[in-house]
């Protein structure tokens, strides 16, 4: 067995593991932090394949800004999380044989002989002065232009949805509309009425009540 | 490649409509909440001014362009003008129905109209990327209009559901992918096709990603035992958004179906073929025994929706010309039903009222005989009955299956199309038979009246007259599937 593959083996254990506890931890900020330790191995494994740049782009975008904003936001919010999973352990046990009896299955397939992934040449190694970021960019914007196109289409969508479902007034907000304030003035908050010094005599009081 | 040789023609309906989302987006923002109703008619001359453009970019042969990564064809142009004509519809049905329940705004409008641009992308899409770009396009903006009423917690328990089971639908799917991609090389539906036929590639792997694939589009059809998401999201889901979920987005799926299984994976037939089978025989025995027991309308329309799409596999999984047209019927008149059953549930309701109850319908004659007719084809359609539409559509795939040799597969469907007439005349029964419990005025703007009448007289015309509709099928799935 080549050091590759040694090195291979254990990051997708180390994927496994974290992708597991992702799950299973009780605390919401250990999960995202096992997030960022799959996130980080598995861009270990685009390394192996000599993909550089895929493999320090999900670093820097996924661990970097996702998974920070993530637990930014998981910090943030005062969410139970126990509470939430309540039927989790419940579900476990039925959920954790099926998901095993199919993966050992897909092992089986995989596996054996006849699947023929044996057949497969080893990959070529790359030369020294192959670029990632060139050979990616050329085939983006020449061959997969539509499809990169329509990758854009779905970040504006998302963008439309993600405003769309967290942009509204909220009733219980106690926030001040701060342009409002700064424009307001004296006449709309202070009601000045003139009135004479004078005692008030009684006729004027009569006046002054609601009609009956 | 360069600028010169690019073709823009076959895709000038996607261009059109993608501008058109663009320039919508930003009249949203100039306009104020009073004059909001302006969006509406821009988005229905948005969706003329695509049919017009699909007219101009019709073409009798498939044609290939952006790299071999989207195709239009018959099949294509023609399912593509049914889906501007049902967004068409369901944007006249559901104008009154948001407007009652704060969800007219500009975002309701171009989240439809994205939702519309990923099926075209699905059903023009001849690469597994772009098939699945365009599926996520429409899932995506699918999940936010369920979760636009933020204060309606079924409706975000909904989204959720919908959007957890999306994704590890997407997931079995891009897996498949990604085992059909190592067994044959190529991403490209025909390369695929080619690669599979020559008995080049790994069967292994390549049957091995099948079931993934079969798994995926199983998912997204909503067929047992896939089919979990279906009657929570159709009944957590505000009705006009339902009604979205359950019309176009079928029509979408049948093309994501043919592409995947009809044209890349067709020397495959006979692996597939007994997957879909116990997928439509589940499906329609399922669909149908629990619909009978369904008292909330909108879930009982959930599971029938899960038994037509037993009907449609039925059809499909011949492999064949005429099975693969009769689904494609299938698929348009299941539509015109549900927008036409929908739709009246959306007349019925008001602000401040659901109606979702079959118990809602009682005495829907008395109120108004028109509407309890108009519900009556829907449904009478919908359980075969003949003369209408959806009695010609299961006797087509019926008919389909039978010649193919597959006379248990044919009688079964007969048989469980019996057992669901019985939930289809309970409606008809609260209709016609049961008093009235409510005298509410019904209110239905003039352009949804129109329309809906039409859309009834529809299922009656075409049950009818169903030949120009037929042959119309046959030739595109002919013209289009070429190795058929």
């Amino acid at each position: 067995m080549s050091f590759t593959t040694v090195v291979f083996y254990i990051l997708s254990a180390i994927l496994l593991l974290a992708a597991f506890r992702v799950i299973t931890a009780k605390n919401p900020v250990h999960a995202a932090l096992f997030l960022v330790l799959s996130f980080f191995t598995a861009s270990g494994l685009w390394m192996l394949l000599e993909s550089e740049f895929l493999a320090i782009s999900l670093v820097l975008v996924y661990v970097g800004a996702v998974m920070v904003l993530f637990l930014f936001v998981v910090m943030m919010l005062d969410i139970d999380i126990e509470k939430l999973r309540e039927g989790f352990w419940k579900n476990f046990p039925l959920a954790g044989t099926i998901a095993i009896i199919m993966a050992g299955e897909m092992a089986l397939i995989l596996g054996s002989p006849e699947a023929g992934l044996h057949t497969y040449p080893a990959r070529a190694p790359l030369s020294a002065d192959f670029s990632n970021v060139r050979e990616l960019g050329v085939l983006m914007y020449t061959r997969y232009m539509y499809a990169t196109e329509l990758a854009s289409v779905v970040l504006l969508l998302a963008i439309v949805a993600a405003i769309a479902l967290t942009q509204r007034q909220r009733k219980d907000s106690k926030a001040m509309n701060v342009s409002e304030q700064v424009a307001v003035r004296a006449v709309d908050r202070v009601r000045i009425v003139k009135m004479a010094a004078a005692p008030v005599d009684t006729a004027a009081t009569d006046e002054d009540q609601p009609q009956a | 490649m360069n600028w010169a040789t690019l073709n823009l023609m076959p895709a000038l309906p996607e261009l059109f409509l993608l501008s058109a989302v663009l320039v919508l987006l930003v009249i949203d923002m100039l306009l104020d909440d009073e004059r909001r109703g302006v969006l509406y008619g821009l988005s229905l001359a948005t969706l003329a001014g695509c049919a017009a453009m699909q007219y101009l970019a019709w073409t009798p042969v498939p044609v290939e362009t952006f790299q071999k990564m989207f195709v239009a064809d018959p099949l294509s142009g023609v399912i593509k003008f049914f889906l501007y004509g049902v967004t068409a519809a369901v944007l006249i049905y559901t104008r009154q129905y948001v407007a009652d329940r704060q969800m007219f705004k500009g975002e309701y409008f171009t989240l439809t109209l994205f939702a519309l641009l990923g099926m075209n992308v699905m059903v023009s899409a001849s690469h597994f990327m772009t098939l699945y770009i365009g599926l996520e396009l429409l899932s995506l903006a699918l999940y936010a209009l369920i979760a636009l009423r933020r204060d309606s917690v079924p409706a975000t328990e909904a989204a959720m559901k919908y959007f957890v089971l999306g994704a590890l639908a997407s997931g079995l799917l891009l897996y498949g992918m990604s085992m059909v991609y190592g067994a044959t090389g190529s991403l490209d539906i025909a390369t695929i096709a080619r690669v599979i036929a020559s008995g080049n590639g790994n069967t292994v792997l390549l049957v091995f990603g099948l079931v993934f694939l079969v798994a995926g589009l199983c998912f997204k059809l909503g067929a047992v035992p896939f089919h979990m998401w279906v009657p929570d999201v159709y009944q957590g889901a505000p009705t006009a958004i339902t009604l979205m979920i359950g019309s176009a987005p079928k029509l979408a799926a049948f093309v994501f179906l043919t592409r995947i299984l009809g044209q890349g994976m067709e020397a495959l037939l006979s692996q597939w073929q007994g997957m879909l089978m116990i997928v439509a025989v589940l499906s329609m025995a399922l669909g149908n025994l629990t619909a009978i027991v369904q008292t909330n309308i909108k879930r009982m329309l959930a599971y029938s929706t899960i038994s037509h799409m037993g009907f449609l596999l039925v059809g499909f999984l011949t492999g064949n010309a005429e099975g693969m047209s009769s689904a494609m019927y299938y698929a348009i008149i299941y539509v015109l039903m549900s927008l036409a059953a929908f739709g009246v549930l959306l007349a019925l309701s008001r602000a401040g009222f659901e109606c979702e109850k079959v118990a809602d319908l009682k005495g829907l004659n008395q109120r108004n005989s028109w509407y309890a007719f108009l519900m009556l084809l829907a449904m009478f359609s919908m359980a075969g009955i003949p003369p209408l539409a959806g009695f010609y559509a299961k006797f087509a795939v019926i008919r389909a299956a039978a010649n193919a040799g597959m006379v248990p597969l044919a009688v079964f469907a007969v048989l469980m199309s019996l057992i669901g007439a019985f939930y289809y005349l309970r409606v008809v029964k609260a209709m016609y038979f049961d008093d009235a419990e409510e005298d509410a005025a019904i209110e239905v703007r003039a352009d949804m009246r129109l329309v809906l009448s039409l859309n009834g007289l529809a299922l009656l015309a075409l049950g009818v007259l169903p030949q120009q509709l037929v042959a119309l099928c046959m030739t595109a799935v002919k013209q289009s599937l070429t190795s058929l």
